[in-house]
């Protein structure tokens, strides 16, 4: 049996880029490009305004890491062409030891903002040049780490008694601010202690 | 009007886009977020509010009544799927499935089953793709009957919602005849189906397609040419053909701006190029565009599973599971009396399914848009990664552009016409 042919955009990406572009490997049917991480968003930019690629759709962008702690964490591009109807795999390995980085491709396709911030909340990926990096699904106060890494055991870091701990403590309305809270028309108004403890996200004294 | 006046550490802190370090007090982030304009105003919009079809939470900036920014904050229903899909066999994650968008919980379970068989090389027989064809297009029509009952009551029409739920009851009874449960249906099974429809099935079915173009036929002539409707949605809410593109929405999203991208016929699966059914194809990219194509496609839906039940009269009696011992399980009556298939029954249920070293990404024409289902296996019976790729969330990251300069009521009308499900936002 051969091995069923991979993409024409892997020919075209080597003619282009050179050794930047890794290895290549079809699985599955679908062809999967690595691509080095330093170019790898010149190769994506390529890929989407070369007329004979035209790979004008983000479908997805995600991270796999594996169970072998050895090997590194890779950042999966889904890219789709809508007018020739195909789609490409572009993978970008990330070294485990060094800062998790890899260029932002919000400039290329503006649908990469929220899943490159999950990807950030999830596997601790940093995004240069994302213009709004934060959590998405976890809180902003989410201190156990990153849940989809291979070394976060699935109830999270903290036990229970802790979680539970932690969120009574918590302070809901440390989270907003009185402006937020639809107190902002009176805000100068109200006394100065009164405001202090707000500020602080105290509660108040239920008598 | 003050500073933000409350402010606290962000255990891991953001980075904009120069790198820095930034918190984000009052959920607005960007760096202009400490300066409101003094006579702009705040409001905040759920998470607890019925008008955000689940537990969104918009912070809106209003100058006036026009919105000058909007945005969106999710992740209150955040489960962790991807995370559990790791600890379960293949077949274990179909549960899952159900309760990720669980407007369209079949669709869900035939997704994950045709991207476990991709991973695995394997077609499944002819009466089981029929079957999970039924299945995708039963989850469109309820899909789409919330959300046009929802819209209508969003906008202040409470009518069509009872017409719809009507039929939406009816759906639900054939899934529960077929499956066990209204809901949570977990339907399918890698290689095949949970179960064969019972006997009579087809024929409610039938006459669900006869009613249901009745009542949508009720419902285009109270919304269609509608005043308030038109008023409503014409000209709101629009995004155009490239921003649509670019900013990966799918589904009827897309379509309403013109580009004729749908799964089904782009990237057939389960003999999709085979049935006869039209892709309808918005202009304006506006929320009566959306409307206008979601309406169409449940006529459509109603289409495919007419041609459907032709067939499946001509595979009465046709194996609904692949004959591939590695994913099926032997007959219970053979696992309880003949040794060799209770060990094999015992092996499967007990180790799962392994799949070969290798990815596979299946994408299909979900309510929503196209729902992705990626997976790496590593060879054990456990998928590596489990990736879900979730039409609404990346439909929802478009709605601060498209609430810009709208007024406060567009927000719950587009907001509405997104069509979101906060169960496969958060996940």
């Amino acid at each position: 049996m051969t091995a069923p042919a991979p993409s024409p955009s892997v020919a075209a990406l080597r003619a282009r880029f050179g050794d930047s572009v890794v290895r290549h490997r079809v699985s599955c049917g679908d062809t999967i490009v690595w691509v080095a991480r330093d170019r790898a968003h010149d190769i994506l930019a390529w890929l989407r305004d070369d007329p004979g690629q035209a790979f004008d759709y983000l479908t997805d962008v995600t991270a796999v890491e594996y169970r072998d702690a050895e090997l590194p964490l890779e950042v999966v591009y889904q890219l789709r062409s809508l007018a020739r109807h195909a789609d490409l795999r572009v993978k970008v390995e990330l070294d485990k030891a060094a800062p998790l980085e890899v260029d932002s491709v919000c400039d290329l396709w503006t649908g990469a903002n929220w899943v490159e911030r999950e990807v950030f909340d999830m596997f601790g990926v940093t995004f240069r040049g994302h213009p709004d990096l934060r959590r998405i699904l976890m809180w902003d106060t989410y201190a156990e780490g990153f849940p989809l890494r291979k070394d976060f055991p699935l109830r999270g870091h903290f036990s229970r008694s802790e979680q539970t701990r932690q969120a009574l403590a918590a302070n809901p309305e440390s989270h907003y601010s009185p402006e937020e809270l639809s107190l902002a028309e009176t805000y100068h108004e109200i006394p100065d202690d009164m405001r202090e403890r707000l500020s602080r996200g105290e509660h108040g004294e239920v008598a | 009007m003050s500073t933000r006046t409350v402010e606290f550490e962000l255990a891991t802190p953001g980075l904009d886009a120069a790198g820095r370090d930034i918190r984000v007090p009052l959920g607005v982030a960007g760096p202009d977020a400490d300066e409101l304009a003094p006579e702009h105003m705040l409001i905040n919009i759920g998470p607890q509010h019925p008008a955000t079809h689940g537990v969104l939470r918009l912070v809106i900036e209003l100058d006036g009544e026009t919105v000058k920014r909007c945005i969106p904050h999710v992740g209150y229903l955040h489960s962790g799927f991807e995370k559990l899909g790791e600890y379960r066999h293949y077949n274990q994650i179909v549960p899952l499935t159900d309760r990720t968008d669980y407007l369209s919980p079949m669709a869900n379970n035939v997704c994950l089953a045709l991207a476990a068989e991709k991973l695995m090389g394997i077609t499944v027989t002819e009466r089981c793709q029929v079957l999970r064809v039924i299945a995708c297009e039963m989850s469109r029509i309820i899909s789409h009957i919330v959300w046009l009952g929802t819209t209508g009551i969003d906008i202040g029409a409470f009518t069509p919602v009872l017409w719809l739920f009507h039929q939406r009851e009816k759906i639900y009874d054939l899934q529960e005849a077929w499956t066990g449960a209204r809901l949570t249906t977990s339907l399918t099974r890698v290689g095949g189906m949970m179960a064969d429809i019972p006997d009579g099935w087809e024929e409610r079915l039938r006459n669900f397609c006869r009613a249901f173009p009745k009542v949508l036929n009720e419902v285009d002539t109270m919304f269609t040419r509608n005043a308030i409707w038109c008023g409503r949605n014409q000209g709101v809410g629009v995004i155009s053909r490239a921003a649509a593109v670019n900013g990966s929405l799918s589904g009827p999203m897309l379509r309403s701006t013109g580009v004729d991208y749908d799964v089904r016929k782009d990237r057939p699966y389960l003999g999709y190029e085979t049935y006869d059914f039209d892709v309808p194809v918005g202009e304006f990219g506006d929320n009566y565009d959306r409307y206008l194509v979601r309406l169409e496609e449940m006529f459509q839906s109603t289409r495919i599973l007419e041609q459907a039940l032709d067939r499946l009269a001509g595979l009465r009696g046709a194996p609904v599971n692949v004959d591939d011992p590695r994913v099926i399980l032997p007959p219970k009556s053979r696992a309880m009396s003949d040794m060799e298939s209770m060990i094999h029954h015992f092996k499967q249920v007990m180790e799962g399914i392994r799949p070969p070293v290798g990815e596979a990404y299946m994408g299909i024409e979900n309510p929503k848009g196209e729902l992705g289902y990626y997976f790496v296996s590593d060879g054990s019976a456990k998928p590596v990664r489990w990736r879900i790729r979730p039409p609404s969330f990346l439909n929802l990251s478009a709605l601060p552009q498209m609430c810009e300069g709208a007024l406060l009521s567009d927000v719950i009308a587009i907001n509405a016409s997104v069509d979101i499900v906060m169960g496969e936002i958060d996940r």
